[in-house]
């Protein structure tokens, strides 16, 4: 018998069944010829030949079952069966199919974006073994250039190592301007990546001759294309950065995004240039921390031999060099995150969604088995018969698990479908204007993996839990009682623990994403330090229009006067980097007094800012005692500063800090003359922050954002200014936005964190929802013929319903208590997220709790109205 | 192993039945094993079915529908090449496992 007939006999089962019932009649036949012969009658004949066959159906199944293809085809069967059986209850199957699609899509989702963010290497040629080199201490993460040439040359464990900085700067080419983000990169930063160009050239270790020797860039493939329309004639082109003449040397390919997995460059320059005109600050101060380490483990070599050997040399470094290096550490992590300020969060974050994705998933999968369980009870009749005539118990529990699976695989399906299209929309997405953060997150073949292996999973996890239901089918009891028999009411059955398991989750993912929900409206409403509303803000740096720091102090105070002109302008002022904006700088201070100045001497690190007079009135920043800066505060006057209350107490404990003084790395005393209210400089939930703030005269800066408090609507300030602006310098770039919009960037991982639990909360409360509705709607159709009867009798209404919905509402009710809690305790792990994210906030409490006696009602509403609607006349009529 | 053994003594059976006789049908290998193991085996027709389509699936035996001499159809049974080494070899297997039996009922 060939392959193919033996595969074509799979899909015409009658066929082959047809030869075999042949041959088994042929040999009846016989038999009874011989019986007969033998002196039987007919009929007795006839019995006596087929008993020798037992039971013909089986007979049929075993031979079949003989076929080599014994498991395919079996499986086969099963699958047609379980096609049948699962047309033939639509309401079942597409419960199913829904609560699993949104189940495993959820997970996929999330899966994906875990992946992409943390798990999936680098997008480079040769991503292994590749680990940005970061301090020990949390957060703190940039390194000095001298560190890293330190690094790079006494290490004996890396092959190399390379060293880049995220920065942004003006491009001219012809009469367009344009704001860009680009990487200052080592000259072995593309070789150590193993990344070829596309056009031209890239540049190497040999083009560093020294500060601003290799006046090169090469441009990104996508800003090829976008900004310069794929000129294929690109190479050898100068464009002007910063107003200083760059040629492209060369274009990257299109699948390389440079080594960060947000923030994709425009182009690359190499680090020995500095167009920010940072000069040889930059390449002789160990105490300049901008720069991230990217270096590349020896093969065969240990992350742990490694952060060993750069701890050594830190070690070594530290005592060369005390004044700057004596807390220098080294700790390796995986690349990509901005050294790892993202790390953490990210992944902690998405460790949280992913569990809470999985839960979605689990409640699903109890959701599905308490209705399988149901289901199974009533074909417990259908069952019991397979078994009678001969299936084993492996048989019907196989035939249900393919049901389970049938569908799980199914559901899996759409839930990936719909999955890959969002996830492909926020692949496209770009969140902020003014950056260039790209969230990659197509899925690739290890999401599908997991995609099917959740489906799988899941199938087998609720298709099981009919199991016992199956081993304790007693046939000769259920033949005898009808289907209604094995169901017992009386006590706590399994499937109702599931429900109860499956509401606490529930409630769980309603509690979280409630004090998200509250977490968010706090942070929207939270003390700042300033007042936002009603502030345009238009940003830029000097050295775009080729100033330098000297020289800005004269622009910044014509832009002053030009915009505090305009009508309807209460108040401007400027400060080089907006709080709650990009991140701002910090620095270590000193008491007076101190002779060494080493980190570990210091008092301790402070947030410092240079404002312009008039900041403060503008920003609404509330001065609590002294005075504001005037423009006499100037470089031939004493150094001034202006502190916030954690500084003051910090420095000076309860001692008004007026007049006091205190210092830096550059051992010049800074005087305090006023003292403003505690604010947010990072992030909505970072703890308090020392912060300083120091005359723009004093302290200037080419970074330079124009604070403008005005009664007029955005539409209408935003041009003035633009007019205004362009009279000055009509070569700078400036980017417009009302302060609150310019704040969506801190604000983003708490909105993120309350649309994912949002989300999740929303796929559980449907889940809850048709986990009590099916329980309630299963008890009473079960009931319906007692209810009759009990209205027959005269039962009042109450009672009735207190029978049919009492079990489904208590485990409402305790499920939701348990969750409750549950939520409470998981809330811990979201404060560190969102703001402010409390479950003993009385607000979450009653809106969990509303949420969920909603969800009971809306569950529970359709079945008490079938219960009390029973009519007992018609019941009876029934049977 | 029981199983097996058990099987594999069916599978001897038939196969020796059908180098003996050249051509049969299911029934006639009934018949054929009752009588000449004098009325001592007889093989049931709820194993038997099974186990030719088994061994045909494995290329033993070939099969083909035929009129008997009572003018009836049946499926007919033969021996293919494979199935004569296999014979050879369940033959060997057979006499090692009643060596093997009968060595432990001497000792036990």
């Amino acid at each position: 018998m060939s392959t193919v007939r033996r595969i074509l006999n799979l899909f015409s089962r009658s066929k082959l069944e047809q030869e075999i019932d042949a041959e088994i009649r042929s040999h009846v036949e016989m038999r009874m010829a011989d019986n007969m012969a033998a002196g039987m009658s007919p009929e007795q004949a006839r019995r006596d030949a087929l008993i020798r066959f037992g039971n013909r159906t089986v007979m049929r199944e075993r031979i079949a079952a003989a076929d080599a293809e014994l498991a395919f085809d079996a499986v086969a069967r099963d699958l047609r069966y379980a096609a049948r059986q699962l047309r033939r209850s639509p309401a079942f199957t597409i419960t199913a199919l829904l609560t699993l699609t949104l189940g495993i899509g959820a997970n996929v989702v999330v899966f994906s974006v875990l992946n992409a963010l943390v798990l999936k290497p680098l997008d480079v040629p040769q991503p292994s073994g590749l680990y940005n080199v970061v301090h020990k201490a949390q957060g703190y993460d940039s390194q000095s250039y001298p560190d890293y040439l330190d690094f790079q040359r006494r290490n004996a464990t890396f092959s190399d190592m390379a060293a880049y900085q995220i920065q942004n700067a003006g491009l001219t080419t012809g009469n367009a301007a344009y704001k860009c983000w680009y990487y200052r990169v080592s000259g072995n930063y593309f070789d150590m990546l193993g990344v070829q160009p596309a056009q031209g050239r890239l540049f190497h270790t040999s083009d560093e001759k020294g500060p601003n020797s290799a006046p090169y860039i090469v441009l990104s493939n996508d800003f090829w294309r976008t900004h310069f329309n794929s000129d294929p004639d690109i190479v050898g082109t100068t464009v002007d950065i910063n107003k200083h003449p760059f040629t492209v040397i060369g274009v990257a390919p299109g699948a390389f995004h440079g080594t960060d997995v947000f923030l994709w460059p425009d182009f690359w320059m190499p680090i020995v240039d500095s167009p920010d005109d940072e000069g040889a600050n930059f390449f002789s101060n160990r105490g300049m921390h901008n720069i991230w380490i990217l270096g590349k483990l020896k093969p065969g070599v240990t992350p742990q031999q490694a952060s060993d050997n750069l701890n050594f040399i830190a070690r070594e470094l530290a005592r060369q060099y005390p004044a700057s290096d004596d807390d220098l550490s080294a700790r390796l992590v995986k690349p990509g995150l901005m050294g790892d300020q993202l790390g953490d969060p990210a992944r902690s974050f998405l460790a949280g969604i992913m569990l809470l994705a999985f839960l979605v998933l689990l409640a699903a999968c109890a959701n599905l088995a308490s209705l399988f369980a149901a289901r199974t009870a009533d074909r417990s009749r259908e069952l019991t018969i397979r078994l009678a005539i001969g299936s084993s118990r492996w048989q019907v529990l196989r035939q249900l698990l393919t049901e389970a699976v049938l569908i799980s695989v199914l559901g899996g399906a759409l839930g990936t479908i719909f999955s890959t299209a969002l996830l492909d929309a926020l692949t496209g997405w770009q969140p902020f204007a003014e950056f260039p953060v790209h969230v990659a997150v197509s899925p690739d073949p290890k999401v599908y993996l997991v995609a099917l292996l959740l489906a799988v999973g899941s199938g087998i996890v609720w298709g099981l839990v009919p199991v016992r239901q199956i081993w304790a089918t007693n046939s000769a009891q259920v033949m005898k009682s009808g289907a209604a028999g094995t169901i017992v009411f009386r006590r706590l059955a399994f499937r109702d623990l599931l429900l109860g398991a499956q509401i606490m989750l529930c409630t769980l993912l309603v509690t979280s994403s409630f004090v998200a929900l509250r977490g968010m409206q706090h942070s929207l409403h939270a003390p700042v330090g300033f007042r936002p509303q009603g502030v345009i803000l238009a940003e830029t740096d000097l050295h775009m229009g080729g100033h330098s720091d000297a020289s800005s102090t004269l622009i910044q105070k014509r832009m002053l006067q030009e915009a505090g002109r305009i009508p309807g302008v209460t108040a401007v002022g400027i400060i080089d980097e907006t709080p709650l904006g990009t991140g701002g700088s910090s620095t270590l201070v000193y008491r007076m007094g101190t002779t060494e100045f080493r980190a570990s001497n210091s008092a301790f690190g402070a947030k410092y800012f240079s404002i312009s007079p008039g900041y403060l009135e503008a920003a609404g920043t509330h001065l609590m005692t002294g005075r504001d800066f005037t423009w006499h505060d100037d470089a031939k006057a004493s150094r001034v500063a202006i502190v916030n209350e954690t500084f003051a107490r910090a420095m000076f404990g309860n001692e008004s800090a007026l007049g006091l003084r205190f210092t830096m790395g550059d051992k010049v005393p800074n005087e305090i003359v006023g003292v403003v209210e505690n604010g947010k400089y990072e992030s909505l939930t970072e703890s308090p922050w020392a912060a300083m703030f120091f005359p723009l005269d004093q302290n200037p800066d080419t970074d330079t954002s124009l604070v403008v408090r005005s009664q007029l609507p955005p539409g209408e300030i935003v041009p003035a200014l633009h007019r205004v602006l362009a009279q000055i310098d009509p070569s700078l770039p400036f980017v417009f936005h009302s302060w609150p919009d310019a704040l969506a960037f801190v604000l983003f991982p708490a909105r993120v964190a309350t649309a994912s639990l949002g989300v999740m909360g929303l796929l559980a409360a449907m889940l809850a929802v048709t986990g009590v509705f099916g329980m309630a709607m299963y008890s009473v159709s079960k009931r319906i013929k007692e209810f009759g009867i009990r209205v027959a009798l005269g039962a009042q209404p109450v009672r009735l319903m207190r029978s049919a919905l009492g079990r489904p509402l208590l485990l409402l009710l305790s499920g939701s208590g348990a969750g409750l809690l549950l939520g409470a305790m998981a809330s811990q792990l979201l404060a560190q997220i969102v703001y402010q994210a409390t479950p003993r906030d009385p607000v979450v409490f009653a809106g969990v709790m509303t949420t969920m006696a909603l969800l009971g009602f809306v569950a529970t509403w359709i079945p008490a109205q079938r219960a009390l609607r029973v009519h007992p006349a018609e019941l009876l009529r029934q049977e | 192993m029981a199983r097996n053994d058990l099987q594999g003594s069916l599978d001897l059976l038939v196969l020796k039945t059908l180098s003996q006789m050249g051509e049969l049908h299911g029934y006639g290998i009934v018949l054929h094993i009752q009588r000449a193991s004098d009325e001592l085996l007889s093989v049931e027709e709820g194993s038997l079915y099974p186990a030719l389509h088994r061994m045909e699936q494995s290329g033993w035996i070939r099969s083909e529908w035929k009129v008997t001499e009572t003018n009836r159809k049946a499926k007919y049974y033969k021996l293919t090449t494979a199935g004569q080494k296999e014979l050879l070899k369940a033959e060997k297997s057979f006499e090692q496992l009643i060596k093997g039996i009968r060595a432990i009922l001497r000792y036990a």
